[in-house]
């Protein structure tokens, strides 16, 4: 080989190596969503026809009760399962801060819904949840006559049932994340606090959680997105009942695609769930390229 | 890492700690711990109403019923034992294809520089955000018409296709990697494979296992694409627990339906209990850094 073709062949190696990564990624991924999207603007029903109607499916879909039923579920249940893992594991990450005994095990009881899938977890909360098999059963049995726990099968506390097991699915991570940023300050932070005479609750809120705002953007950036798309989890606890009390987007996307033949409504619902997600997505990416390029 | 705060060792503040980090404790282990002893009580056990205590007799049948005869259909009675062989035949290929992919473009986005690099990033990062639920109604018309419905292999490819973004994690960990290496290797003439079988593979083992783990998992664990996407003769095995806690029975098993979402939640458990550390390091690898 010349050493010309040689250079050359340097200078483009990267690009064709990555190429079949690209391609693969641009058709699966924007190939696809472009698919749908041209489907959205179709009267299609039971099967794909390419019938252009403009966005008559998008005014359909924003004059159906149930899909601004899965948007105000959504509204209820995105802050919780944000917030509470957020507050709760920083909470747990603050106390196990403490020189505590059995760090390791306490980690490993709150950390392990990690490795479970949301059919498995789901299934046995299912049981947990439900009046005559879970916890209220339990709770009577014990000798609590008169104990209600029946939010699972009451249309308006359903979606706080999947708070719930949201909540105790995804604590146990921010927790680990929380744990590695407190142990990662330094120390002299610390110190320069304590002979200022400030009190220990005093020392986290105020000297170490602003030093942690990374953490808590990462971890927000990983529940976020992961609540947007929440969709096993209504499927193996509730299937969106009773009613559509539990319905949320992405289940109504999946439901107007699979078990209601309506593709077109369907798509046009998937195209508003991406545009919600690109609205988390978008500014990030810029965000962290930006500081990628500045390096 | 630092010295922790000096703690006072007994007193108020002390109980506080202790209580709450029990009481957390209970509420996150509540779900374990209703999975393990129902499993082992007769159903008789269960009617009588003990559904939180120990079992009063214990017994291995819901185990034997939710592996080999517990029915997950009008006519299909055979436990979760195929179904959780046919998710192993997906997850095992796809977790090492996609793995050593994105292993190499991660390793090609991070230290070959070329023109583009930038919009490939945000092409890959954008694939993290996108819901599932969006594919799988195109996917479904794309199976049916290339005849992947029949078989597994289908399924193994769109896993692999869909964790392209993995080349993220391993653009991370290159970007902190030595470059002296690679540029001894390639004053000598080394070529960008020899490269990366040589010397950067070798290199890669932590951020291998983590990817690896968390491929593992998220494969195994995947709902939404076995649900549609599994020939109807080989499905995976979260739709068959799903199917099996759903047939409608005289009277329900709950202890078998325990006993089998222990089984199907089995193999990342086990992969959690021997290195949880990995699970933990995965989390936080994959945002870009510069």
């Amino acid at each position: 080989m010349s050493a010309s073709s040689r250079l050359l062949l340097d200078k483009w190696l990267p690009q064709l190596a990555v190429s079949p990564a690209l391609v693969v990624s641009l058709v699966f991924f924007y190939g696809l969503t472009i698919w749908v999207g041209a489907v959205s603007f179709t009267d299609s029903e039971g099967v794909v026809t390419w019938n252009w109607v403009g966005w008559e499916q998008y005014i359909r879909l924003f004059a159906d009760d149930s899909w601004w039923r899965s948007l105000w579920n959504l509204a209820r249940y995105l802050p919780l399962v944000v917030g509470l893992p957020l507050i709760l594991g920083c909470l747990l990450a603050m106390l196990l801060d403490q020189k505590v005994r059995f760090e390791n095990g306490i980690r490993t009881a709150v950390l392990y819904p990690l490795a479970l899938s949301w059919i498995v977890a789901g299934t046995i909360w299912r049981w947990l949840l439900t009046p005559d098999t879970g916890i209220e059963k339990w709770l009577i049995g014990a000798g609590f006559e008169g104990a209600v726990f029946d939010w699972i099968v009451q249309p308006r506390m359903s979606i706080y049932a999947l708070v719930i097991v949201a909540v105790w699915a995804s604590t146990g991570f921010v927790m680990s994340m929380f744990i590695a940023g407190l142990r990662s300050i330094d120390d002299s932070v610390i110190k320069a606090a304590m002979i200022d005479g400030a009190s220990k609750p005093r020392i986290y809120l105020r000297v170490l959680l602003p030093t942690l705002r990374p953490t808590i953007f990462s971890a927000a950036l990983i529940l976020l997105p992961a609540a947007l798309r929440t969709f096993d989890l209504v499927v193996v606890l509730t299937q969106g009942g009773p009613g559509q009390s539990s319905v949320l987007p992405a289940f109504y996307v999946f439901d107007r695609f699979f078990r209601r033949d309506q593709m077109g409504l369907g798509a046009a619902s998937a195209m508003v769930l991406l545009m919600t997600c690109a609205m988390v997505a978008v500014p990030y990416i810029l965000g962290e390229l930006k500081k990628h390029r500045h390096d | 890492m630092r010295e922790r705060l000096p703690g006072e060792r007994r007193g108020l503040g002390r109980w506080l700690v202790y209580g709450s980090l029990l009481l957390s404790v209970l509420f996150f282990a509540l779900p374990a711990w209703f999975a393990l002893v129902n499993a082992f009580k007769p159903l008789a056990d269960l009617q009588a109403g003990n559904v939180l205590g120990l079992p009063s007799q214990w017994t291995l049948e819901p185990w034997v019923e939710a592996w080999s005869t517990a029915c997950t259909g009008a006519s299909t009675c055979g436990g979760l034992s195929r179904y959780f062989i046919d998710s192993l035949l997906v997850v095992v290929p796809a977790t090492v294809i996609s793995t050593l992919w994105g292993c190499f473009n991660g390793y090609v986005l991070a230290k070959w520089r070329f023109r583009g690099v930038d919009q490939v990033l945000f092409l890959l990062m954008f694939g993290i955000f996108m819901p599932a639920a969006l594919f799988v109604f195109p996917l479904s018309v794309v199976f049916s018409q290339l005849n992947l419905s029949h078989s597994l292999v289908g399924l193994v490819l769109v896993h692999t296709l869909y964790s392209v973004p993995v080349a993220l994690y391993f653009r991370n960990y290159f970007v902190g990697f030595p470059g002296e290496l690679i540029k001894a290797a390639r004053i000598d003439g080394a070529g960008l494979w020899v490269i990366f079988w040589r010397v950067v593979l070798p290199t890669a083992k932590p951020i291998l296992v983590v990817v690896g783990i968390m491929q593992f998992t998220a494969i195994w664990n995947d709902f939404i694409f076995a649900l549609v996407l599994a020939p109807s003769d080989q499905q995976l095995v979260t739709v068959g627990l799903n199917n099996l806690t759903n047939v409608q029975e005289d009277v329900p098993r709950y202890n078998t339906y325990m006993a089998a979402a222990v089984i199907a939640g089995a193999p990342t458990l086990v992969l959690y209990i021997l290195a949880g550390k990995y699970f933990v390091r995965g989390l936080t690898a994959g945002a870009v850094k510069g």
